[in-house]
């Protein structure tokens, strides 16, 4: 099988084969990060540059190592290292990326369609690597890995996703990946970090935290930004620990087999307590090592790369 | 010059005319209407079987940029493109660099339209210096220097005690005060109508109440002041109830909206294209209908473009980066025709009521009209004549519609301005005439 599609820009309007596709890749690229030698050639020849407009650790490495992994070329570029601190737009600068014959442009940035905005207007590929409020799809592959990977499958599962919503790409792009695959999603947060409207995503809202992860089989806890204490969404993060926090009185009434997740970065003691985010139930740590594989998949499948029977060709 | 447009439409719903006919423009006045003419000496006889001649145009609501912005429009091109819209006047709002809160920039406008050519600009001043929503601009000088009406447009008189004054101000020299009815604390940052869309694009929303808190708040203040109020690009059904309850009250309340806001809705924003980023933004299905509910039953007085022309480069980023604006002047006509009078929304002789004696009405502007002894400003249009929206052509030195590459109908094909015709090329040919010998 074949990806056919030029850019992932979103998994909102992926198929769902599309989205197995990527996973059943991941998994046989996973099997080649456990070898001695985790790399194999199959980009050789290819260019990647990962343009990032917003401050990034754990994605940025993420995309690098899967580029170097399958042997591409691979440039990085901060914002503060580009052009753009001399007022060069966006375009013009991916116009003279694209003028070096790159194959991927792997973009974060922080208004919300960027990536869109360059994939209509560029020969190379474009990965999303997040935009705005918008979406982080390879996060969402990442995490919907890390389900499977658990689970076998998405049947009859429940996950719910507590924070900021609102702002949130890594949400949305999980709402719509899990509603995809089958799975149950139930969002919870505080009225603030709810967009209005947004039961007509196919999800069930909850505001009231320990209903909501009752008999949950994950529980995703998104990153509570500081800034956000500004008096207008919350009163304090002391209040919303307080509420949402995931503690460790919570942990312990979820059911045998719950996992907990998080993209990361984590703020300990705001949404989750450091004792439950290193505690058994968590998987943050595999979300990350899966993060390799799953974008080893996008972009081998992205560059016309074929699976058969699960096996990498 | 003299010329017989034969065979026409002659439609002036202000002076209850709708029928088929000629008639003779001389020196610059209307001579004849109606019948068959025959006229004396040898008038240019122009063959206007199927077409519409009407008052010319009025646009209450454009931006000609000049001062400041003069890579995005001047009074000139964008004189040119009303012209080729089919206006013979245009109203410019004040939010230039500097703005127009001085007697010095409402003369320079003048001067400069004068300059320019035929087109009539009537130039707003400011409601508040600067537009700084701080103090009263000096509105009494502006009036006296020709200030047609006062606006702060971009930007909401956010202190109710000053939006107050200025109502009972303005009612001295018998202006409207337009308002751009929209609550910035409430918007917040958002860049697109804030709904279903706007959850999906994960952009940044504008809620409709940042709109209709706003209106309803200057219409209690309207009544309060006992002033004239006139509200800007209405873009949200509950505006329009808003704006409705205060006619119905028989407040001194008027209304337009903007072609843009009657066909289209935030659909059209899933590409991200910035040619679509406009505030008010583009609202829902149901905000258009009552848009166009509105219009068709008069309480939404006038409709206006909004034009706002910005650079290609300006335009050409991001979602969040793009300035907000559309330029609207040289396919309103054609949009208004395509989306509303064929597709059976709206009859052809309010659309122009709405073009005409309505904007003209609100501005104290004298339409000349059809009548006979009257000076000539008319414009003839095909209502049929169909033809593709291609930028690269617009007289605008902008190029940001929502519209480009669409099939549109409805062709200007002469705009008569006092002993002046201006005739634009056919939209297929590209350029645009203002025709030698009738050059001052």
């Amino acid at each position: 099988m074949k990806l056919a599609r030029k850019d992932l820009l979103g998994l909102e309007g992926a198929a769902r084969e599309e989205i197995e596709l990527i996973l059943n890749t991941a998994g046989a690229f996973k099997e080649v990060l456990q070898r001695k030698i985790p790399k194999v050639p199959t980009l050789r020849g290819k260019t990647a540059v990962n343009l990032f407009f917003e401050a990034s650790t754990r994605t940025r490495v993420s995309f690098e190592l899967a580029e170097k992994r399958l042997s591409a070329d691979s440039v990085s570029i901060a914002k503060a290292m580009s052009s753009a601190e001399k007022g060069e737009t966006l375009l013009d600068t991916v116009r003279n990326l694209q003028a070096m014959k790159i194959d991927f442009l792997i973009v974060r940035h922080s208004a919300a369609g960027a990536p869109h905005f360059l994939a209509s207007r560029l020969e190379a590929a474009v990965i999303n690597a997040g935009d705005g409020a918008h979406e982080h799809p390879t996060q969402g592959l990442l995490d919907l890995f890390t389900v499977r990977e658990r689970f076998g499958s998405f049947e009859g599962l429940r996950v719910v996703i507590v924070g900021d919503v609102l702002h949130s790409r890594v949400a949305r792009s999980n709402v719509f990946g899990l509603r995809t695959v089958g799975a149950r999603v139930t969002l919870c947060a505080p009225r603030t970090f709810l967009p209005k409207g947004i039961e007509a995503l196919g999800v069930e809202v909850e505001t009231d935290v320990d209903r909501a992860i009752e008999g949950a089989d994950v529980v995703m806890v998104l990153r509570i930004q500081k800034e956000r204490q500004d008096g207008c969404f919350l009163p304090t993060l002391r209040e919303y620990a307080a509420l949402f926090g995931i503690n460790r009185k919570r942990a312990d009434r979820l059911k045998p087999g719950c996992l907990i997740m998080h993209p990361g970065p984590i703020n300990r003691g705001v949404e989750i307590e450091p004792e439950v985010a290193d505690g058994p139930r968590s998987v943050i740590l595999d979300q990350v090592t899966n993060g390799v594989a799953v974008r080893m998949a996008v972009i081998y499948l992205l560059s016309g790369g074929e699976v058969e029977h699960g096996v990498v060709g | 010059m003299a010329w017989l447009v034969k065979g026409a439409r002659l439609l002036d719903p202000a002076r209850g005319i709708d029928r088929t006919g000629d008639l003779l423009v001389d020196g610059g006045k209307i001579v004849r209407v109606g019948g068959e003419i025959r006229a004396d000496g040898e008038p240019e006889t122009i063959e206007a079987k199927g077409c519409v001649l009407a008052p010319a145009f009025v646009d209450m609501h454009v931006h000609l940029r000049e001062p400041g912005r003069e890579d995005a429009e001047t009074i000139e091109s964008g004189t040119r493109a009303a012209a080729a819209g089919g206006f013979g006047a245009i109203a410019c709002m004040p939010n230039t660099d500097p703005p127009l809160d001085s007697q010095g920039a409402i003369r320079f406008v003048l001067e400069r339209a004068e300059e320019a050519g035929p087109v009539q600009v009537l130039p707003i001043g400011c409601i508040t210096a600067g537009r700084r929503g701080e103090r009263l601009a000096e509105i009494g000088d502006l009036v006296r220097a020709g200030a047609a009406a006062i606006s702060d447009d971009g930007s909401w008189v956010e202190s109710p005690l000053l939006m107050r004054r200025a109502l009972e101000y303005a009612r001295m020299f018998d202006i409207p005060v337009v308002t751009h009815a929209e609550d910035k604390r409430l918007s917040a940052g958002g860049v697109m109508h804030e709904g279903e869309m706007s959850l999906h694009l994960g952009l940044r929303g504008i809620p409709a109440e940042s709109e209709v808190v706003a209106i309803e708040r200057d219409v209690r203040l309207a009544e309060l002041a006992e002033g004239r109020l006139h509200v800007a690009h209405v873009s949200t059904a509950e505006g329009v109830a808003v704006v409705r309850r205060a006619k119905e009250r028989g407040l001194a309340v008027t209304a337009e909206t903007a072609p843009h806001y009657l066909a289209l809705t935030d659909r059209c924003l899933a590409g991200y294209d910035t040619n679509r980023k406009v505030n008010p933004p583009l609202r829902t299905a149901a905000d258009r209908d009552a848009l166009r509910g509105a219009v068709a039953d008069g309480v939404i007085d006038a409709i206006a473009t909004d034009h706002a022309p910005h650079p290609l480069h300006e335009k050409e980023v991001e979602f969040d980066a793009a300035p907000f604006g559309v330029v609207g002047l040289e396919t309103a006509l054609a949009v208004l025709l395509t989306y509303l009078v064929r597709a059976g929304h709206l009859p052809l002789p309010r659309l122009v009521e709405c073009l005409t004696s309505a904007p003209a009405k609100i501005l104290g502007l004298d339409l000349p009209g059809l009548a006979e002894g009257a000076d000539a400003s008319l414009v003839l249009f095909d209502p049929e004549g169909s033809w593709v929206v291609d930028p690269s052509r617009f007289e605008s030195l902008s190029r940001n519609t929502p519209f480009a590459g669409e099939r549109l109908f409805g062709e200007i094909k002469a705009l008569f301005l006092g002993p002046k015709r201006i005739v634009p090329r056919p939209k297929s040919g590209g350029g645009f005439l203002f025709p030698d010998e009738e050059a001052r």
